[in-house]
């Protein structure tokens, strides 16, 4: 009886993560391709030295974000682990995070007028869950540098 | 420049680096409230965004960049170029945010 009470809030948690993971997931896509469109002018330009003469203000500029995997996700990435392979659960997870940290960042420096930004860093992190096992969540930041014109008359 | 400038560039263009003062850093570790983790722990069995854990670690790495441009700024840097990020998950529910550049002294080139 204990055994099946226990199958049956397993096969719970999973169909509420299959259904809720992945209409979170096509929300989460679907908003992402949306601002990605929006933000198409602002350029990424991943070089050390501005190619750049004239005199600007230099300005970093950052976007974060933690995702989570759901309950079904992580069940199956721990099968796949076992065996050896692509596993999508993850790559999916890591691509929404960077997409969505870059997404943050042009945000950030289109709020200061901005129109590129310089030597893009990325940085990605698993956050540990209670108990120290490994949670499923993935911190990821994308930092750059967003040059901003100066007026002429307000230099010196 | 009134204000410390933080830059990921080695350079800033239209000015020059007048003396190097060697490498600056800024540390935070942070953990939100049990209630917190508690509703990250729920909200990760249906996936999506972790709000709590993104503010938490926007807060942490506040804190870090503040405390880099206080230690640039105690040394008479008045730009830290080079800028890095890391972070780094100590124990459950606390991460650590590592903040680290170049200090300098900029000057305006005159052209």
């Amino acid at each position: 009886m204990g055994l099946l009470i226990q199958l049956g809030i397993f096969a719970a948690l999973l169909a509420l993560g299959f259904l809720a993971g992945s209409r979170a997931e096509r929300k989460h896509y679907a908003s992402i391709r949306e601002r990605e469109a929006a933000l198409r002018h602002i350029l990424l330009v991943p070089v050390r030295r501005a190619p750049t003469r004239s005199p600007c203000r230099a300005q970093l500029v950052c976007g974060s974000v933690v995702i989570g995997m759901d309950y079904f996700k992580m069940t199956v990435a721990a099968f796949v682990n076992i065996l050896g392979g692509r596993i999508n659960a993850y790559e999916t997870l890591v691509e929404r995070a960077r997409r969505e940290a870059i997404l943050r960042m042009k945000e950030n420096a289109a709020a200061l007028g901005g129109s590129h930004i310089f030597n893009v860093k990325f940085s990605t992190t698993n956050l540990r869950g209670q108990n120290n096992q490994q949670s499923g969540c993935v911190e990821v930041v994308a930092y750059g540098t967003a040059l901003l014109p100066v007026r002429l008359e307000a230099g010196n | 420049m009134a204000k410390l400038l933080l830059s990921t560039l080695e350079a800033i263009p239209g000015a020059t680096i007048t003396k190097h003062l060697g490498l600056v850093q800024g540390s935070s570790v942070r953990a939100k409230h049990m209630g917190r983790d508690l509703m990250a722990g729920l909200k990760n069995m249906v996936g999506g965004e972790l709000k709590g854990y993104t503010e938490l670690l926007q807060e942490t790495r506040d804190e870090a960049i503040a405390r880099m441009e206080a230690e640039a700024e105690a040394i008479g840097a008045n730009a830290v170029l080079n800028v890095r990020l890391s972070t780094a998950s100590i124990t459950s529910g606390a991460a650590e945010v590592f903040a680290y550049g170049a200090a300098v002294v900029l000057a305006q080139a005159r052209s």
